[in-house]
């Protein structure tokens, strides 16, 4: 049985400093540290818990090829339950748990937006002319990346080798729907020459098929065994291979559409049907290929388009919808992600036009391709990178992602309380509750516990091992009546 | 063969959305193009005043 897909977003977003000698941590640092001076009374991140080096696969490695976790930077946990921190030289914020895609859509824009304001904040601290720049983006056109990575819970008991099997011909496909879109190429030895514009932002820095390495040699599937959660119910899929989303719509669908896929493998509903002969270089090809026109080689023999895959798994999909219906990943949600879906596929298909308002790529190929027949420039121009960077650039003003007409499904006012209040139907709800009301009295917090500090020792940990319980169901009167974390401890019996 | 089957399901409901709403859709079409040259119009007043060195100043990090 699938169970409900808890799932959430985390984004590395590229940071420069333009007038200011200054190290990408340092910028980092002090964007975080001016949003947290202006918002916050700083509650530390608790690494207790994290097990980077765990692996799905049923083995740990703790030797040099563990991703490391710098513990000594700015790491804070805000009170709508996401956790905003530098990681890898980049400033990083993971969205809380939410339990639909247009929850994670909704907390994704307040991150945004807490980034813009960070910029702001930030800019007090810089000399005159100086500033700091954030994009939302996944590389740099010299071979740097970072990422935007999703998570999905999924039921423990679900063999491992099946996810891997069969998510692969997803995630190597589903790039045509939410790619962002590439001026160039970062594969070693080519360049623009070779391919002027692909699909994809991230799918140049992928190696291998599946494996725990995030920073070097990124695999297709990532194993990384952190559930963060109850490890004997549960795992969490550590997704690394997609994008960073500029429209609301992608991001939507980029979720949508892999919960769906998820919980139809959870059932053993999806098949075997589009196992991949050779993802890793299948995946390029795709993102390679803004024609759609080339076909992959499958396991069987055949070969498709990913239009076909998409097609194919939207079809299986369906047929999920009928028989077990898609309440796992919203009642709501569920059929809209469909019916979305099929909208892209159809317009991919007949007129790439019609589909420029929510799928990224299509919106930056329009762009960058008016532009250069406008100033007749040849695809190596400086001018069509500096097109492509900018589409990310979060600078009010600057942003030309917000000039292409995508359509948004989040209202701003939402967008606007996502920045300060929790989802209410995740055990988010209780870590952010907590936060905004005694943040002199948590010590720390991470994604399954929190630290109270009640005035005599021991401090006292809160695990919130059910991603699904400490939700405003749960806990919202607890929280509201009572006034001090004695007594909430108290009453939840701790 | 499964490939037939899986690639014709879905092509009832994509000839009903085509016809139904060709006039809705090439509306559309014709509003983002009109956008678009809008934007190519504004852009050179937005867009980094010297392409070049902000392309090659744009150095990161690499990340996860």
């Amino acid at each position: 049985m699938a169970i409900p897909k808890v799932c959430g977003i985390e984004t590395e977003y590229g940071i420069m400093v333009r007038g200011a000698e200054s190290n990408p941590v340092t910028a980092s640092s002090l964007l975080i540290n001016s949003y947290l001076a202006v918002n916050y009374r700083k509650v530390g991140w608790d690494f207790e818990d994290e097990h980077p080096g765990h692996d799905a696969r049923g083995f740990a490695v703790d030797d040099l090829l563990a991703p490391d976790i710098e513990t000594n930077l700015v790491n804070s946990v805000l009170t709508n339950g996401a956790r905003y921190y530098v990681d890898h030289a980049h400033p990083e914020i993971s969205t809380p748990e939410c339990l639909t895609a247009l929850e994670v859509v909704r907390y994704d824009r307040a991150a945004e937006e807490i980034i813009r304001e960070s910029m702001t904040a930030a800019a007090s601290h810089l000399p005159a002319d100086a500033e700091i720049l954030c994009h939302k983006n996944n590389s740099d056109g010299k071979g740097n990346s970072y990422g935007c990575h999703e998570n999905y819970l999924l039921a423990r008991v679900v063999p491992f080798g099946r996810i891997v099997s069969q998510v692969t011909s997803h995630f190597v496909t589903r790039q045509i729907v939410i790619g962002a879109g590439k001026v160039g190429c970062e594969l070693p030895g080519m360049s623009a020459d070779d391919v002027p514009y692909q699909i994809s932002q991230r799918a140049d820095f992928f190696e291998e098929e599946v494996g725990l390495e995030t920073t070097l040699k990124r695999p297709i599937v990532n194993t990384r065994d952190e559930p963060h959660c109850d490890a004997s119910k549960y795992r969490r899929l550590h997704v690394i291979v997609g994008d960073a989303n500029m429209s609301e719509v992608a991001t939507y669908l980029k979720v949508g559409t892999t919960a769906i896929v998820l919980a139809m493998i959870e059932d053993d509903a999806l098949g075997d049907d589009w196992l991949l002969a050779n993802p890793v270089s299948a995946i390029r090809q795709v993102s390679h290929d803004p024609s759609l026109k080339r076909t992959v080689l499958l396991r069987d023999g055949r070969r498709v388009t990913a239009l076909e895959v998409q097609w194919g798994m939207l079809e299986r999909a369906r047929k999920y919808e009928r028989s077990h219906g898609l309440t796992v990943v919203g009642d709501a949600v569920g059929p809209d992600v469909l019916s979305r879906w099929e909208a892209v596929l159809v317009g991919l298909e007949s007129d790439r036009s019609t589909v420029a308002d929510v799928v990224d790529w299509v919106a930056k190929q329009r762009l960058i391709e008016g532009y250069a027949d406008r100033h007749s420039l040849k695809v190596t121009d400086a001018r069509l990178k500096a097109l492509d960077l900018q589409y990310h650039d979060l600078r009010t003003g600057k942003c030309l992602a917000h000039r292409v007409g995508l359509q948004t499904i989040i209202d701003s006012n939402d967008v606007e309380t996502a920045k300060t209040e929790p989802p209410t139907t995740t055990r988010a709800y209780f870590r952010g509750r907590c936060l905004a009301k005694w943040p002199a009295d948590i010590v720390a917090a991470n994604w399954d516990s929190l630290v109270f500090d009640i005035g005599r020792d021991p401090l006292r940990r809160v695990p919130m091992m059910e991603p699904l319980r400490g939700t405003a169901e749960h806990v919202a009167r607890l929280i509201d009546e009572s006034n001090t974390p004695a007594e909430l401890l108290a009453r939840l019996g701790a | 063969m499964a490939e037939r089957t899986q690639k014709q399901k879905p092509a009832p409901s994509r000839t009903e959305e085509t016809v139904e709403e060709a006039p809705a859709t090439a509306a559309s079409g014709d509003k983002l193009k009109a956008e678009l040259d809008d934007l190519l119009d504004e852009i050179d007043g937005v867009l980094e005043t010297n392409a070049e060195d902000f392309v090659k100043s744009y150095v990161q990090k690499g990340g996860q």
